[in-house]
């Protein structure tokens, strides 16, 4: 809880502090462009945050978004496929990545960083072979698709909207908790993450559990590819969703999940995915920091968020022994 | 439910479990009666944690058969154990510390409402059970902030919250203060009139004396013998277990020491920083440190050879003084240690011999300052396998696939092959069959005689005693006394390792 808190501060800070030295922050248009990008990388980071919960890793979130981003208009206008196939089979390929990374994981036992990144490099791949590395649009069409990101839910009596994205992912994060936090396999997944030889001993089924984590990974990449397509509305295959499962890491890792597994909130890793974006937006915006020096931004800001969390860690250890050792 | 007369609460009947290639249990059998407290005890390596793992599903058994109430179950699985009430309770703890106390009470078994986990009964059932095992203690506390004792007084709730008809506990009190401890007894009292059957394996002899029904004793991987209630003695124990004369154990040939090689001033170490240490170990000397598991002994030892800062104090190697050293300043002046968990600390699993003798050396042998000398490293290996007796196929055969005693011999080679002058050996059998055993100390020896001052840690009272030129015995961060070799007895360390003066009385408690 008093991370969730910390991490609300440091966005709200930022959020302050960019309105203070920027006039264009606080316009409608930024900031609703500022909640469909939070919300769509949010989705990504929730999918990062089940995996790292179990202390594995999936590095090729940002080649899945590649693939399903490039694939969906592919299957709709190349190929002519109706849209309701489209969609089962972009949900389907999902499935199959994350089902084949927890079974590979857990069945043959390979690393999680070996696996994902083998998806890395494989999906990008594959993606480009298949779209011979030709842009992939919509050309103007499927308006009634694209309104699931781009259109909005208009707050009646003012002109502001709700992005759709932004209601998705409502609905991601509000399962996502009650998986997490309220269901036994929420549980499994937090207890294995820690001690997985515990939960064995248990007589819980931590493959399965594992599986599950991937399963949802592959899952919410994939409908963050789909979102994100749908928003832009053309990927190039060589370069889009390239670095995003670096975002989605960074922003469960800021969130509060840790690498060593066990720990994490749904809330915490939806307020850093945000606040990766309000940082990226900040650089945009204010004139004195230039672009070209925004993965430095934020990589420090990452950094400094992790340090600061070991120190209070340490702090809190530290008070719990000299409290301990004054009872006795 | 209720055992007929003729057939026990459990019986195992001629378990062999084989662990590639070598043999861990030896068609063991074991019979265990409704509501007593059944002790297992053995010397390292005598097969007590595989039996136990097998009874709780973790392994399960090459040959043998297991009956409950008579009736033949396969385990194998650790489900399959619990639905027949048997639970174990594992030597190192088995919680997730970052979920909270009633959540590992029922992990695994969450009670749920509508498909979501019902917080509620869980509390309120955990709650339950944490008093059964004497704790008052709000089920909502995370486990990560609770004491050692506490998490284990948790872990026997859990136990209980699967209706445990059979409670295996593997060296519970490893960990626990003696209030603890005895808070534990309690426990187990009260468990067994309750009609809980509890099966007891712990190296503590004392305990034993004070809850155990019946023991069975274990030696090699076989059965070893059988005490009832009013046979259990320290003295019968022991001697069940280690199945010789402890006088026999080895004969040490006494050489005269020479100068003093390490000195060790007024040392304070991070864990206990209120006692100062002094020691001396002189060239040709072996000395033994013994005391109970954390007393302190291993933190010593990490502290004279530089792994752990000290506090204070000074440590004087070959006439060198040093203050704040590190190991690798020990290991130029001379030192070497061969540490106590040699999986972890004394070997790289994945190499083979070749490189794991070779590696202390790297540094001395640098070709044109930079590149490692492949050739001496090989050379090193070969002359050390060869001197040491090292069993592998080959010089590059991961080290992870020898046995214990031949793992343990690489690690002795990899610091001798730097002619070290002083030598720490912390625990340098543990784990390690006897044959082996006897190498390493005709090893030791023979370093004595050529004037290595050798200063050791063990648990075992054979091997301090037979060993050791003098013994400094620890208690509670402090050397509690020093005991010559004549007057080094069991009776006499285990005296100081209690705590106990030199002229008070004593119980018999053996070492861990």
């Amino acid at each position: 809880m008093k991370k969730i808190l910390g991490i609300f501060g440091l966005l709200v800070f930022i959020c302050v502090a960019t309105h203070l030295m920027s006039d264009r922050f606080l316009t409608e248009f930024n900031i609703e462009n500022l909640i469909r990008r939070s919300a769509l990388f949010g989705i990504l980071s929730i999918g990062a945050a089940f995996v790292i919960i179990t202390s594995g890793i999936d590095l090729s979130i940002g080649s899945v978004v590649c693939l399903i981003g490039c694939l969906l208009p592919w299957m709709l206008v190349e190929q002519s496929m109706p849209v309701p196939l489209a969609l089962i089979a972009v949900a389907a390929i999902s499935l199959v990545i994350g089902l084949t990374h927890g079974l590979l994981i857990t069945k043959v036992k390979l690393q999680p960083f070996v696996v994902t990144l083998c998806g890395l490099l494989f999906y990008r791949g594959l993606t480009r072979g298949i779209v011979q590395d030709q842009t992939q649009g919509f050309r103007g069409d499927f308006e009634g698709l694209r309104a699931l990101s781009q259109g909005q839910l208009a707050i009646p009596g003012s002109d502001f909207g709700i992005p759709n994205p932004c209601l998705i992912l409502i609905a991601v994060a509000l399962v996502a908790i009650v998986l997490l936090n309220f269901t036994v396999y929420g549980r499994y997944m937090l207890a294995l993450g820690r001690n997985e030889t515990a939960a064995r001993f248990s007589g819980i089924n931590t493959d399965r559990m594992t599986i599950l984590a991937y399963v949802i990974c592959g899952m919410l990449s994939g409908l963050g590819g789909l979102l994100f397509v749908l928003d832009v509305g053309s990927a190039q295959p060589v370069d889009f969703g390239n670095f995003y499962e670096l975002y989605a890491i960074a922003g469960a890792v800021l969130g509060g999940c840790s690498l060593r597994g066990g720990q994490g909130t749904i809330i915490g890793v939806v307020i850093g995915a945000a606040v990766m974006q309000v940082l990226k937006n900040t650089i945009t915006l204010v004139d004195y920091i230039p672009t070209n020096i925004e993965y430095a931004v934020i990589g420090a800001v990452i950094l400094g968020g992790v340090v600061t969390d070991e120190f209070v860690k340490r702090f809190a250890a530290k008070r719990r022994s000299q409290l301990a050792k004054r009872t006795e | 439910m209720t055992p007929s007369p003729a057939s026990p609460f459990l019986h195992a009947r001629a378990l062999t479990k084989r662990f590639s290639g070598v043999t861990a249990l030896d068609s063991v059998s074991l019979s265990v009666e409704k509501g007593e407290v059944h002790a297992v005890i053995g010397e390292n390596g005598a097969g007590k944690s595989t039996l136990m793992k097998i009874l709780a599903g973790v392994q399960s058994q090459d040959e043998g058969e297991i009956f409950i109430d008579g009736k033949p179950i396969t385990l194998g699985r650790v489900e399959k154990a619990l639905s027949q009430g048997i639970a174990l309770i594992h030597q190192e703890l088995n919680l997730a510390d970052n979920l909270d106390v009633g959540s590992n009470i029922f992990l695994g078994r969450e009670p749920t409402r509508n498909g979501l986990i019902d917080s509620k009964k869980i509390n309120t059932d955990a709650s339950q059970f944490l008093k059964m095992v004497g704790l008052e203690l709000n089920p909502r506390t995370l486990v990560e902030t609770l004491p050692i004792g506490v998490q284990q007084m948790i872990e026997i709730a859990k136990a209980l919250s699967v209706n445990a008809r059979l409670l295996i506990m593997d060296e519970p009190t490893s960990s626990l203060s003696q209030l603890e401890t005895e808070e534990l007894f309690r426990v187990i009292a009260k468990l067994k009139s309750q009609g809980v059957t509890i099966l007891y394996i712990s190296h503590r002899l004392f305990e034993i004396e004070t809850i155990a029904d019946r023991v069975t004793i274990l030696r090699d991987g076989k059965n070893a013998g059988h005490l009832e209630k009013a046979n259990i003695t320290h003295d019968a124990m022991v001697e069940a277990m280690v199945g010789r004369d402890i006088s026999q154990f080895y004969a040490r040939e006494i050489c005269k020491p020479g100068d003093p090689l390490l000195e060790v001033k007024e040392l304070r170490t991070q864990s206990w920083p209120q006692h100062a240490i002094s020691l001396q170990v002189r060239a040709g000397e072996m000395v033994g440190i013994a005391g109970l598991v954390g007393a302190g002994r291993t933190e010593l030892m990490r502290a004279i050879f530089g792994i752990d800062a000290a506090i204070g104090g000074e440590v004087v190697i070959a006439g060198k003084a040093f203050t704040h050293h590190d190991c690798r300043t020990a290991i130029n002046a001379g030192m070497a240690m061969v540490p106590e968990d040699r999986k972890s600390e004394g070997l790289i699993l994945e190499t083979g011999t070749r490189n794991n003798i070779g590696l202390p050396g790297l540094d001395q042998h640098r070709l044109g300052g930079i590149f490692a000398n492949s050739r001496q490293e090989c050379v090193d290996a070969e002359k050390m396998s060869r001197e040491m007796r090292i069993k592998s196929p080959n010089d590059l055969q991961p080290v992870q696939y020898l046995s214990g005693g031949n793992q343990q011999k690489v690690v002795i080679g990899k610091w001798l092959s730097m002619k070290p002058t002083v030598l720490l050996l912390d625990e340098p059998t543990r784990g390690v069959d006897i044959g082996a055993k006897q190498e390493i100390y005709r090893l030791m020896e023979e370093l004595a005689a050529n004037g290595v001052a050798i200063l050791f840690v063990s648990s075992e009272m054979e091997e301090v005693i037979s060993m050791s030129d003098r013994v400094l015995v620890m208690h509670e961060g402090k050397i509690g006394g020093e005991l010559l070799r004549a007057n080094a007895s069991e009776e006499s360390i285990m005296h100081l390792a209690t705590g106990g003066q030199v002229e008070d009385s004593f119980s018999g408690e053996k070492n861990e």
